[in-house]
């Protein structure tokens, strides 16, 4: 145990230092190459684009990757299923959802063009995201029962992506938009949306890491979980709520990215056996490390131009998880 | 000394009134009042027709960066490319120095190039009033005083189009179809507006909308004397269940225009002239 222990702890500060080396790194990465480094120290415009530009966007990168391997980490404990992600209970449709309404009000009149500049795309993606799974709880009544909360939660993505559907095509010049932001992007992340994404993550990693007893012992049975004595359905609420929030903050700064919160609990568990307090925060700093590392391969392997990071994490996340499946089914049969 | 003093306090006067007379404060489409301390020199825009209306008014040397769909006037082509609308590039952006960003409604890019201290304005045409009103807007904006001419230019263009085309054409019933989705061009859209101005009639009334997505079965039924469509979407337009026996199928009065063609028919603005010329073309080629 104590072995394990160790495992967890050096696993950790290497994510960590190597997240560190990446932030640095990315300050050299972008359309203007690493002159812009050289130049900051006099240039003011070449330091607003290391300072205000690069740096953020790393450091969003990581914030944001951070909370979806969280979100993935809390989901799968929860669902106890290793193929949940983030978004399983509505969040993406609901995101995009929200974003496409935004865009369709923008202009529709001054009022609601108004309305839509105070609360911008990224406060709708949020509001989006977490009504939708409001919908879901209310549609699952409540969290007592894991099948039904997964089954609404599909039920509710679908709904909501056919509804945005409709509104595309009521409006199509719209839809170049909504592409932009279901790709997921974090060229836009500045030092506001950095704050509010690390006052997002770390209430909901201190939250889940508080609740992270509940998931081991749901790793063991819904039976045997209730009969630790834990208050089960006030905690798995408070998870899902974990959940919902760290998954809207980080979309609506992003967009849709995918994989980083399937794969990143995978890559831990694949490395060391811990618990869940250990997971959820291993969990957050592998997702940190996957997405920054992508955003530095967005920025680097087309340069000046720039590779939607969204499209990037699913062809790496993907790839991971074809060859996690197929190592496992050899070993199955072995 | 005395008339020293006077003489400087005169130019201290006349210098407020030409700064005054150059700084400007342009309200964009979101009713946000941008202040321009001096027309900019440095423009970046983020929307090919846009940047056209920038040319066309004169200024085709004040833009330092473009997005990746801009490739008309020739001179734009040598010019950075920043991204496009789906993924513009900000720090690419930034590093023009641009003192004006030109963009649509729609870009995600607004809020963060504000945030970064550039000034941002949205302007996005989509019909011949919206043309003739961003005109206007881009004289204030780059102090200039071409938008009548060049509306007018446009104008005469649409006209002398109108007037090429043969009696006989007049009667044609059109289908516009923008992409095979099918997306079709509604009479209030901008093509429409022109197709009106050529005498021509559209399948697709204005209560549709501008860009509707038709069902192709409604194009079976209006059986159109005439389509137009882009050379990109016009594979297999005749193998469409049920489009052999649409009359502009049968009778082989299908234009297909070029990507480049259909780069001019779809952007709302200065080449709208030149637009309305091609479908005039086309309508000749094709009379009965």
């Amino acid at each position: 145990m104590n072995a394990q222990r160790r495992r967890a702890l050096i696993l950790s500060l290497a994510l960590l230092a190597l997240s560190v080396g990446a932030l640095l790194f990315g300050l050299g990465i972008g359309s203007t190459g690493f002159q812009s480094v050289l130049a900051a120290r006099h240039d003011p415009i070449a330091l607003q684009i290391v300072w205000d530009i690069r740096l953020p966007r790393t450091l969003g990168a990581w914030l944001a990757g951070g909370l979806l391997g969280l979100a993935g980490a809390v989901a799968q404990g929860l669902f106890r299923n290793p193929l949940a992600d983030p978004y399983l209970l509505g969040s993406a449709s609901g995101a995009s959802l929200g974003v496409a309404v935004a865009l369709l009000l923008f202009g529709a009149s001054p009022s609601t063009t108004q309305w839509v500049i105070r609360l911008g795309l990224t406060g709708a993606a949020f509001v989006g995201a977490v009504v939708a799974v409001l919908l879901t709880l209310a549609l699952a009544r409540g969290v007592q029962q894991t099948l039904r909360l997964l089954l609404a939660g599909v039920i509710v993505g679908v709904v909501l992506g056919a509804v945005k559907d409709l509104i595309t095509i009521q409006s199509a010049d719209i839809l170049v938009a909504l592409t932009g932001f279901m790709l997921g992007s974090t060229g836009l992340v500045g030092w506001s949306a950095c704050a509010l994404m690390a006052i997002f993550g770390a209430s909901c990693l201190l939250l889940g890491w508080a609740l992270a007893p509940v998931l081991d012992g749901l790793a063991l049975g819904e039976s045997t979980a209730a009969s630790l004595g834990l208050p089960l359905g006030a905690m798995r609420a408070a998870l899902v709520a974990v959940l919902a929030l760290a998954t809207g903050a980080a979309v609506a700064q992003t967009g849709l990215i995918a994989f980083v919160g399937l794969a990143a609990p995978h890559l831990v568990r694949s490395a060391v056996k811990t618990t869940h307090a250990w997971l959820l925060v291993l969990s957050a700093l592998m997702g940190g490390l996957l997405l920054m590392t992508a955003d530095l391969g967005a920025r680097w392997f087309i340069a000046p131009q720039e590779l939607p990071v969204g499209v990037l994490t699913a062809v790496l996340g993907g790839s991971y998880l074809l060859w996690l499946m197929h190592r496992r089914s050899l070993r199955g049969g072995a | 000394m005395k008339w020293f003093s006077r003489a400087a306090a005169a130019c201290a006067v006349l210098l407020i009134h030409i700064a005054a007379a150059q700084a400007v404060q342009v309200t964009d489409e979101r009713g946000i009042a941008v202040d321009l301390p001096r027309p900019p020199q440095r423009i970046v825009t983020l929307l090919p027709s846009l940047t056209e209306a920038v040319c066309e008014m004169g200024a085709c040397a004040r833009l330092v960066g473009v997005d990746r769909y801009s490739n008309s006037p020739d001179a734009v082509r040598a010019l950075p490319q920043v991204g496009g609308g789906l993924d513009p590039n900000v720090e690419a952006i930034v590093a023009l120095k641009p003192d004006a960003v030109l963009l649509a409604k729609s870009s995600r890019v607004t809020q963060r190039l504000e945030s970064l201290g550039l000034k941002v304005l949205v302007l996005e045409p989509k019909n011949h009033a919206d043309v003739q009103r961003v005109l206007a807007k881009l004289d204030e904006v780059l102090g200039t005083h071409e938008a009548p001419r060049v509306w007018r230019v446009i104008d005469a263009s649409v006209s002398a189009a109108a007037q090429s085309v043969p009696p006989a054409a007049r009667t044609l019933r059109i289908y516009f179809e923008v992409n095979n989705a099918p997306y079709a061009a509604g009479e209030s859209s901008f093509i429409g507006e022109t197709m009106a101005r050529l005498g021509v009639r559209n399948i697709v009334p204005a209560a549709l909308g501008p860009f509707p997505k038709l069902n192709p079965e409604y194009v079976v039924r209006a059986n159109p004397d005439l389509i137009m469509v882009g050379e990109r979407s016009a594979a297999g337009l005749e193998q469409r269940p049920g489009w052999a026996g649409i009359r502009a199928v049968r009778e082989g009065r299908i234009c297909r225009f070029t990507a480049a063609e259909s780069d001019v028919l779809v952007r709302p603005g200065p080449r709208m002239g030149e637009a309305a010329r091609l479908m005039a073309k086309c309508l000749s080629d094709k009379a009965p």
